[in-house]
């Protein structure tokens, strides 16, 4: 691990991401959905820009964001929306 | 919190910095909104002053990246445009704080989207845009070892299965739908313009060790929870491959969203525009991929003609002309060497779905003559991405036209739509 790299939490279980890593990157090697449709299929991460809402997971306790345009900070507590 | 410039430009890719640029130089008070966390946009994504020389567009965005910072302009960064509350407003939103900000005169540079088309599998976990896995790899997503297939359409495939084989992902197979004999009078074009990204690309494709197919194409993908395999046909066969990840995306789509509900014109698919880049809605001009999807330099020059346009600088504008059109003419190129086979309109099944956000299928769209007609009945296109992934899509399987944009253009807070219009000068403080 390098010096640089922190701590963040994916539906409650711990990983290290490296500095300037984006929420749905995380979410993605994590191995976890971002979200499930409305038919409860898991979704992950798709267009990768902000435009598909596919990767939307909730952050620090809000819902709804965006994680592909979001990026890790120390202690983030990330779950699947 | 409220604010007013001289010019305001959305969008902070190649266009939006170069308009924002020179406006900025000519004296004007300008402000670039971006709702990314850092400017350069999709083709300069990732890109800074230690990494840019490595990228094949990397000096053009030192220079231009380095003449931004010697102006005054403000940058605002993490800031999505929502709405236009009155006349020369223009709404924000960023982590649900709201912001209004007054301009004389609007420069759109809101760029392109990677257009997707539905096939069944398309919804699974490990199915990508083609931008969209370069920009997660860019966003530290370890690709290591990962069995890509790079598959859709345009210059972006090559590009992007290069970057990802420096990634250390395995690249399995490139797959362009489009006929190599469409593709072969696009490469012999390409010859005369410098700088453009198939160019490296192709060079970079003798190292990746990867097959490029021409006229081919995914139909189908497979897997329990996320891709395991594809299954792709150049039409006289099938075959089915292994793969961790599927990155497809066919062409782009411009960003249109924000320049309609302006009231910009729209002929084409692109919004049209006159030589000095300004639209059918009064003090607005737009430039880049929303005229036509013709690249970084098309983008450049047209950025540059808007905000020499901005400050009432024409002469300087019209310098540009000559180069723009030569940049245009690659543009209607670019669009005829990739257009879509009409075989990929018949990809989706009875129960793929179409609209992923409120999960409506192929076949629950069928029957209806309009895309209003279908919006009513389905919710297809009402859901949290209105309509930026399945209208494209719908537009081309269906040949419906797009209709019924409503604000906000993203998703916002209630308080932030609530919002007095609060900027000076407003007429309604």
């Amino acid at each position: 691990m390098r010096s640089e790299d922190f701590s963040i939490t994916v539906n409650g279980r711990p990983m290290r991401v490296a500095q300037g890593t984006s929420v749905a990157a995380a979410m993605m090697m994590a191995n976890e959905p971002c979200r499930f449709s409305v038919r409860q299929e898991a979704r992950a991460p798709f267009c990768g820009m902000g435009i598909c809402m596919e990767c939307r997971a909730t952050v620090n306790g809000v819902p709804q964001q965006r994680t592909c345009q979001l990026v890790c900070t120390p202690e983030m507590e990330v779950v699947t929306g | 919190m409220s604010a007013s410039f001289d010019a305001v430009v959305v969008g902070a890719g190649p266009g939006g910095i170069a308009a924002a640029a020179v406006a900025a130089e000519a004296g004007l008070r300008v402000c670039l909104l971006d709702d990314n966390a850092t400017p350069g946009g999709q083709i300069w994504r990732g890109f800074n002053a230690q990494t840019a020389r490595q990228y094949p567009h990397g000096s053009g965005f030192l220079h231009w990246t380095a003449r931004l910072q010697r102006t005054d302009c403000e940058v605002w960064l993490g800031w999505q445009a929502i709405d236009r509350p009155a006349p020369g407003v223009i709404r924000l939103e960023s982590n649900g704080e709201g912001r209004d900000i007054r301009y004389g005169k609007l420069i759109l540079a809101t760029g392109a989207r990677e257009r997707f088309l539905p096939f069944p599998g398309w919804t699974l976990p490990g199915v990508m845009g083609v931008g969209g896995l370069q920009a997660l790899v860019k966003a530290g997503l370890n690709a290591q070892g990962k069995r890509v297939v790079v598959a859709g359409s345009g210059p972006l495939l090559l590009a992007v299965a290069a970057g990802l084989a420096d990634a250390d992902a395995q690249i399995v197979s490139i797959y362009e739908q489009a006929r190599l004999i469409q593709l072969a009078g696009f490469g012999m074009t390409l010859l005369g313009q410098p700088g453009k990204l198939a160019e490296g690309a192709h060079y970079r494709l003798k190292t990746l060790n990867a097959p490029y197919r021409t006229g081919s194409w995914v139909t189908r993908v497979e897997g329990e929870g996320r891709v395991e395999s594809v299954t792709v046909t150049d039409d006289r066969k099938k075959w089915k491959l292994a793969c961790d990840w599927l990155a497809c995306g066919f062409h782009l789509a411009p960003n249109l969203e924000l320049p309609r509900l302006l009231g910009c014109r729209v002929a084409g698919g692109y919004i049209a525009v006159d030589p000095l880049q300004q639209s059918s809605a009064p003090g607005v001009a737009c430039v880049g991929e929303l005229t036509g999807i013709g690249g970084v330099e098309k983008s450049l020059v047209e950025g540059q003609i808007a905000g020499w346009a901005a400050a009432g600088r024409e002469a300087e504008a019209h310098v540009l002309t000559p180069r723009l059109q030569r940049l245009q003419r690659f543009a209607s190129r670019l669009d005829r060497a990739f257009a879509l086979r009409a075989e990929l309109r018949t990809l989706a099944a009875a129960e793929t779905l179409v609209c992923r956000c409120e999960d409506v299928t192929h076949a629950a769209l069928g029957g209806y003559a309009s895309w209003r007609e279908a919006k009513l009945h389905t919710r297809s296109g009402m859901g949290a991405c209105q309509g930026r992934v399945c209208g494209p899509a719908a537009e081309f399987i269906f040949g419906w036209e797009y209709s019924g944009l409503r604000p906000p253009v993203f998703p916002a807070s209630v308080s932030t739509l609530a919002a007095e219009v609060e900027v000076p000068g407003s007429a309604h403080p």
